[in-house]
């Protein structure tokens, strides 16, 4: 169990110093966010007023996007040195190396979201700072449950000719129940009176399917990796 | 299973030309009129579509588990027809749903998990065409992380309010809609076994000649 947990410990760390020196994925990730968040600010405010109940979505969309740019690409760099084959011969468990993947992944997303929400909330005029803990719950859930599929879907896909629309199109519909839990829960912190059950029910529902999909991914991860 | 399919294909096609005749022998649903009669087909096309997924996601664990290599093919055939028959119970729902709800369509439960379900269908089958070579195992994987998805994807839609009649109502139909309804349902259900043992058959086929090559190839 200690092995284990180093081995994924030494992945993360070996995804997060390239990512120091390049800054590449980070970046990247962070201005298409923006990108998307400004789009949503076009296409909906009307004479500076922004319609009341998009915070929440819009603030999902924009984490979902730009997710998926980040699994690709990181997954890319690992294609494009062919790293991915030497990681894989590695003599570690595959689940640890997964499970360092989905770490690094879900850093990198929680620091893109530190500059996404107080943009929405910005622009959208939502309440973040009304029951940040619960905001910051429902955040860690939904991105851990979003990134475990897509880590796992990202790297199936690396040895994928078309893997750039192929990514996508099989991640969106598989974590419907972890948007739908998102944006249902944000959106009852981001009501006039905000809902705190609601959204405590959403958090306990969104733990609860982490912890299937991580499992389901571990388990998952070690045969599809098998050439 | 082979030798079921050819009297299975002429009987479930017997049956089906007889339907309309039956299907109008029904009586009429006192207020959804002649639209409820697009029930005799919107059901037994739904319920098939629920059993390829399982198919699917079975065939697909014993394929990526157990390395079972006719398990894809079985895989393959089940997916391909729960596109088709997804795609019937998406038809046929909104038509009934227009004049029983007044709207094409709502995003309740069975409807939302019906929509994603069928997505999955449509990804897993391009990754299958499009992936090139490798993607047996990752549709195997896809496959299964998505029919084991399903029950959350029901889950977590159920928490709104559901229009679509729960699944009771089946068995306390009076005779006479009962009649048509398990008629049209063994027709669907025989037709749906037919085309799968011919698609499985296709497809062990299909390995069979790529693994000849290979060896031709080495030797």
């Amino acid at each position: 169990m200690i092995g284990f947990f180093r081995v994924a410990w030494q992945v993360m760390r070996k995804d997060m110093t390239i990512e120091i020196r390049s800054r590449e994925v980070l970046l990247t990730t962070l201005l298409f966010a923006v990108s998307v968040v400004l789009i949503f600010a076009f296409a909906l405010v009307r004479e500076g007023r922004a319609p009341d109940d998009v915070a929440a979505g819009i603030l999902w969309v924009a984490i979902s996007f730009s997710g998926t740019l980040a699994m690709g690409r990181t997954f890319e760099r690992e294609r494009y040195n062919d790293t991915l084959r030497a990681l894989m011969l590695a003599p570690a468990d595959r689940p640890a190396i997964y499970m360092g993947k989905l770490l690094g992944l879900l850093l990198l997303l929680m620091l893109v979201e530190v500059i996404v929400v107080p943009l929405v909330a910005l622009l959208f005029l939502a309440p973040i700072f009304t029951h940040p803990g619960m905001l910051l719950a429902l955040l860690v859930a939904g991105t851990l449950g979003f990134t475990a599929v897509g880590t796992l879907f990202a790297a199936m896909l690396v040895r994928v000719r078309s893997r750039d629309t192929m990514l996508p199109i099989l991640l969106y519909p598989i974590t419907v129940p972890v948007m739908i839990g998102g944006v249902r829960g944000t959106a009852a912190l981001f009501q006039a009176t905000p809902d705190e059950p609601v959204a405590r029910f959403w958090i306990g529902l969104l733990l609860a399917w982490d912890a299937v999909f991580v499992t389901l991914a571990l388990w998952t991860f070690e045969p599809v990796m098998t050439e | 299973m082979r030798t079921l399919t050819t009297p299975f294909i002429a009987l479930s096609a017997g049956m089906l030309f007889v339907a309309p005749w039956i299907i109008n022998g029904a009586p009429y649903e006192s207020t959804m009129g002649l639209v409820q009669k697009v029930f005799y087909f919107h059901f037994p096309s739904a319920i098939l579509f629920l059993a390829a997924a399982i198919v699917c996601g079975i065939n697909s664990a014993r394929f990526l588990f157990w390395r079972n290599q006719r398990a894809d093919g079985w895989a393959v055939a089940a997916a391909e027809l729960g596109f088709l028959f997804g795609a019937l119970t998406l038809v046929t729902g909104p038509l009934w749903a227009r004049k029983a709800w007044g709207v094409w369509w709502v995003w309740d439960t069975r409807l939302t998990m019906s929509l994603v379900l069928f997505l999955i269908f449509a990804g897993y089958m391009m990754l299958r065409k499009y992936g090139g070579p490798g993607s047996d195992r990752l549709g195997a994987g896809m496959a299964l992380f998505g029919m084991a998805n399903v029950p959350f994807i029901y889950v977590s839609v159920n928490v709104w309010r559901t229009l679509h009649p729960m699944t009771s109502v089946v068995p306390t139909l009076p005779t006479d809609m009962g009649i048509p309804l398990w008629f049209c349902f063994a027709a669907f259900t025989m037709l749906f076994i037919a085309l799968l043992n011919l698609r499985a058959s296709l497809e062990h086929q299909r390995a069979r000649v790529e693994a000849l090559y290979l060896a031709e190839d080495q030797a």
